[in-house]
């Protein structure tokens, strides 16, 4: 037939095209997971160019303008209890926040899953001691751990960032030593032994391609909790410290004000709340666009 | 006569633990280039351990291994780091029991057959492709250049096992182990790997151990039969000799047990019993407890080989130097 195509030798490849461009067309048809994703996408690139986008200062208060309703003229969200712009304040805290609330998620996806690779790959006494380390963590409920290692570094950006980190290195861990050990057990883990593979190519190529996508998809289930954490320590005053816009820590200084305007006070909590379920129905959609399996 | 292939000699594979298991008693065997041999013999035989043996497979601070095992002239069990690397996989590759098992989910089948060849022949990208791709047409795999970009979950079971075959194939090893390769198979599947296998064997001339429990599959791919017991060859010969005179009583209750010749409604010839349990060394010949022909000399000692002609033994004290019948 003339339409077989008969390529040659160098068009071949062992490419899976169809694998990434399947999950993007699964993405795609999910709704859902489209407007969260439009969403944090909004928030985090106007927390991004929040100098360029015609705001007011976030720091500059007026006696006079204080607590204003949403909707005041000049003050589209109103003025807080310094009569500072709510608008620009929530979206300059966004900067902060989901900072904070992202980065300890990263540091203890990389850190946990060496933990846990390692733990779960050599098994045996290096398992046991990694593991019941991990488990002290686990004696202490997250939010009493992130309170008491912030409480003792003191307030502060880097502390709370360095806390909250600690506080999700024990679960990431856990996770990435179960499937690490479950994968371990597979037969082509001795497959690739028995064909000649190192144990460093072992656990490079085959066990770190097969545990990252899970380890991945329960990091980003984390996100969402440790941005609460993260707007809980700035509440309690063991986080982001004032002046400094920052959702939680808005929403402690906005809490004397909730008898008189309970909408504006309320605002903080609402990106929090936003943010986090947009973070949390992401995560699930990514993952079931990315299961191809089943 | 040729060098030999692979050397076993007086293998003992022990796993401490909990409890010990005597896996492998005293074990040895030979296999000469270009042969294939059928390891025959039931779960927990030690089948599987004699080929990870041969492999360095086992965990090394569970298992303990005495005895010696030479591979083309090498000793397996004093190779290490990059030596060990290029003899799994260059010397000696594997086929695994269930290919659904043992290809990597998350890399395509042509990336994984690549990854090997790149790694032992010190190829590059493009070339290892076009490797893959030749040996995925030598196992017959229809459009293989589709294949290669396939995962494995994409592949039927025995399209899977195909390129099992063409990876363990793609480095040319001297010595291919097959573990079981067609349990995990469905009848008709099982039958073109099986003569696959065959074929691929004199094209490459390599040396084969089949091991399987199926004694219908041992006959349709191998030259020559170890039957296996409790951890211990009893009896070795051509696939002609076992077939047609079986001196062990256990290889004959294996025969007897075939599901052929019997009427319907008839009851099966099975073998009394069931193996022992591998907790202590065996002080007796370990089929005893199930033998028909057994008596207080059995039990007295493990029985020595009986050489009844050459490369033909069998470890029975109640072998008559006639053929039975």
């Amino acid at each position: 037939m003339a339409l077989v195509e008969t390529s040659g030798l160098g068009g071949i490849t062992t490419a899976h095209s169809g694998y990434w461009s399947g999950v993007a067309r699964r993405l795609v048809r999910d709704p859902v997971t489209m407007i969260c994703l439009t969403i944090l996408v909004l928030l985090i690139l106007s927390a991004i160019f929040a100098p360029w986008l015609g705001l007011a200062d976030p720091h500059k208060g007026s006696m006079i303008a204080r607590l204003k309703p949403i909707g005041t003229e000049g003050h589209l969200l109103g003025t807080d209890e310094q009569g500072r712009d709510m608008l620009a304040r929530l979206i300059y805290g966004g900067r902060l926040t989901l900072f904070i609330g992202l980065m300890p998620v990263v540091l203890a996806f990389f850190i946990g899953s060496v933990l846990g690779i390692i733990a779960g790959y050599a098994g045996g006494l290096t398992n046991t001691i990694i593991m019941r380390t991990v488990d002290v963590f686990f004696a202490f409920p997250s939010v009493l751990l992130a309170i008491a290692i912030s409480g003792a570094l003191g307030a502060g950006i880097v502390n709370s960032l360095v806390s909250l980190t600690i506080v999700f290195i024990p679960p990431i861990t856990r996770v990435a030593e179960a499937v690490t050990s479950g994968v371990r057990a597979l037969d082509y883990i001795d497959a690739a032994r028995a064909s000649g593979a190192k144990a460093l190519t072992v656990i490079r190529v085959h066990v770190i391609g097969n545990v990252l996508s899970p380890i991945f998809v329960y990091a980003t289930s984390l996100t969402s909790v440790c941005m609460i954490l993260a707007a809980g320590l700035s509440f309690l005053g063991i986080g982001v410290r004032p002046p400094e816009p920052e959702w939680g820590l808005m929403l402690n200084t906005l809490r004397s004000a909730i008898y008189v305007d309970p909408w504006l006070s309320a605002l903080p909590g609402l990106m929090i709340f936003v943010t986090s379920l947009c973070l949390n129905l992401l995560s699930d959609g990514v993952r079931s666009a990315m299961n191809v399996r089943d | 006569m040729t060098e030999k292939l692979v050397d076993i000699r007086n293998l003992t594979v022990r796993f401490k633990g909990a409890r010990t298991v005597y896996a492998i008693n005293d074990l040895s065997l030979s296999l000469k280039q270009g042969e294939t041999l059928a390891l025959l013999g039931e779960s927990g035989s030690g089948k599987s351990v004699t080929l990870k043996t041969l492999l360095r497979l086992l965990p090394p601070r569970r298992s303990e291994i005495e005895g010696e095992i030479r591979v083309n002239g090498t000793d397996v069990q004093a190779l290490s780091g990059k030596a060990l690397q290029s003899y799994r996989g260059g010397e000696v590759s594997m086929v695994f029991q269930d290919p659904g098992l043992a290809l990597d989910p998350v890399y395509t089948v042509g990336a994984q057959i690549a990854e090997a060849v790149m790694r032992h022949k010190g190829l590059r990208k493009e070339e290892a492709i076009s490797t893959a791709f030749d040996m995925l047409q030598r196992v017959h795999i229809p459009s293989p250049e589709r294949r290669l970009r396939n995962y494995p979950h994409e592949l039927s079971g025995g399209m899977r096992q195909r390129v099992m075959i063409a990876l363990a194939l793609a480095c040319r090893p001297r010595l291919l182990l097959a573990d079981e390769p067609t349990t995990a198979l469905d009848a008709t599947v099982q039958i073109q790997i099986l003569l696959l296998l065959r074929d691929l064997q004199r094209e490459f001339g390599m040396g084969v151990i089949f091991v399987t429990h199926d004694i219908g599959v041992a006959v349709e791919v191998s030259e020559r039969i170890a039957v296996m017991y409790a951890g211990r060859i009893v009896e070795e010969g051509t696939t002609h000799e076992i077939i047609n005179d079986p001196r062990h009583p256990y290889t004959r209750g294996l025969l007897a047990a075939n599901l052929h010749d019997i009427a319907r409604g008839e009851r099966l010839n099975a073998i009394p019993g069931a193996p022992p349990a591998l907790e202590e060394p065996p002080s007796g010949c370990s089929f005893a407890p199930r033998c028909p022909m057994a008596g207080p000399v059995c039990r007295a000692g493990v029985p020595d080989f009986v050489n009844l002609g050459p490369r033909r033994r069998v470890a029975c004290l109640r072998v008559d130097p006639v053929p039975a019948e």
